[in-house]
């Protein structure tokens, strides 16, 4: 029920920040989705979308810290079974 | 799909169990609040990949399950009335009321819609200006401004045969509910990520404090899960009790404003019961003053009763956390989500319903 699903901006358009609307691509299915609550994602940017709005702008960089995260702790883990000299 | 695919990547998946079992050493029960949450645990099996000592027990977050019976049969004579058009969710259609569900509505001839956003169900109204258009609002936190936003709309186009059947709950009391049971077993929780998306971490601050139980706001992808399991395993084995936020590439620390606005605007807090659960105070929206006119309860003047429910079902102790689906002597023989007996079985979303569709051959 509470399901988001990413999307990309493909555009937008409309003055009143109520009915402020566009297109966004779901890895290439197209819908009409309402930026009401999203007033400062632009073209391109990624959105998670949840019965037509788009609820928050996707964070690329915050996207990538579980990955950084890991990458780490195997380089700990590297190290650490690094034989002593 | 990007933002979802490198989510579901097996190999870091078990980077990430491995990071767990090496983490605990004392045997720990974690709850995930949202039915999302729950589905993906199940479908993925991420609860397999766990070590034996943590027990991964499913919230209340299935807004769908917690609707009580009492608002699914005003929903049925609502949409049953003529000149009525009834627009919901899809999911809403199937879950029984005391008899028949919305399904049989529609059979019989009544106009039952299944719309995508609560603003088809204003545009169906501005359509439809003979009719009586009703959308019925289920939902947590997450689809709060959707359904503020048609009502608004509603109001300010002068679409006055637009009404809504308000059935809204908020996460937080629900998690407090639990907690302050004498028989909760929750050392920790993965809170839901959309509802934080818009309403932001500060309100979880005070629970962590309270009940000294750590918080980490998660998303739904089996990578963010693992992850949100070891954030809370890693306070849990240090002692701490924070509310950390997983899902950062989308809640922020105080939520979405222009979302939290019309939320403000546009629905007020009140008691609400929750099937399996019970009433729980202030833990659910209904309309304000100002935009009362478009309650459906009101301007059809539906009764308040008292339905009964199955007394075999135990979904109350799985929505709490006390019991899981396959401890019930009627899951997947007297209980199936053809013949729901009660709230966890009746949405897919519901634990009984995921481990009915992943497990029932376990």
């Amino acid at each position: 029920m509470c399901l988001a699903v990413p999307g990309k901006i493909l555009s937008i358009s409309g003055d009143d920040p109520v009915l402020r609307a566009g297109r966004v691509s779901f890895g290439g299915v197209v819908k009409e989705v309402n930026f009401a609550f999203t007033p400062e994602a632009t073209v391109g940017d990624y959105v998670m979308v949840h019965v037509g709005f788009a609820l928050s702008t996707v964070d690329e960089k915050e996207a990538l810290q579980i990955f950084d995260y890991l990458r780490q702790m195997e380089e700990l883990a590297e190290l650490e079974s690094e034989p002593a000299k | 799909m990007k933002f979802i695919d490198e989510y579901r990547d097996p190999a870091a998946a078990r980077q990430l169990a491995q990071l767990i079992a090496q983490t605990i050493t004392r045997p720990w029960t974690l709850m995930e609040v949202c039915g999302g949450q729950t589905h993906a645990i199940v479908k993925f099996g991420i609860d397999e990949l766990l070590p034996k000592k943590l027990r991964l027990v499913h919230g209340p977050g299935c807004p769908v399950c917690v609707t009580p019976l009492e608002l699914v049969d005003k929903a049925i004579q609502i949409a049953s009335r003529p000149g009525v058009i009834f627009c919901s969710f899809g999911d809403m259609l199937r879950v029984p009321g005391s008899g028949r569900d919305l399904l049989f509505v529609k059979a019989q001839g009544g106009d039952v819609r299944i719309v995508y956003s609560p603003l088809d169900a204003v545009q169906i109204a501005r359509d439809n200006p003979s009719s009586e258009v009703v959308f019925f609002a289920v939902g947590f936190e997450t689809t709060a401004p959707a359904n503020a936003m048609a009502v608004f709309r509603a109001e300010r186009e002068g679409v006055s045969n637009f009404s809504m059947l308000v059935s809204h709950v908020l996460v937080p009391p629900a998690m407090e509910a639990i907690l302050s049971s004498p028989s909760n077993l929750v050392n920790g929780f993965l809170a839901a990520g959309h509802v934080c998306a818009i309403m932001g971490t500060e309100e979880y601050e005070p629970i962590a404090k309270k009940y000294n139980v750590p918080i980490v706001v998660t998303g739904f992808e089996p990578l963010d899960i693992m992850q949100g399991v070891l954030m809370c395993v890693q306070q849990l084995e240090q002692g701490r009790a924070q509310v950390e936020n997983q899902y950062s590439r989308a809640v922020r620390a105080n939520g979405n404003e222009s979302a939290r606005e019309i939320i403000r605007q546009v629905f007020r807090i009140i008691p609400r019961k929750w099937r399996g659960v019970g009433r729980i105070d202030q833990s659910g929206f209904a309309l304000t003053e100002k935009y009362a006119a478009f309650d459906a309860e009101e301007r059809f003047g539906v009764s308040e009763y008292q339905a009964e429910e199955s007394s075999e079902c135990i979904s109350g102790l799985i929505l709490q956390g006390l019991k899981l689906p396959h401890e019930c002597p009627a899951f997947g023989s007297r209980c199936t989500p053809e013949h729901p007996l009660g709230a966890t079985m009746v949405s897919n979303e519901g634990a009984c319903a995921a481990y009915y569709r992943y497990r029932k051959n376990d």
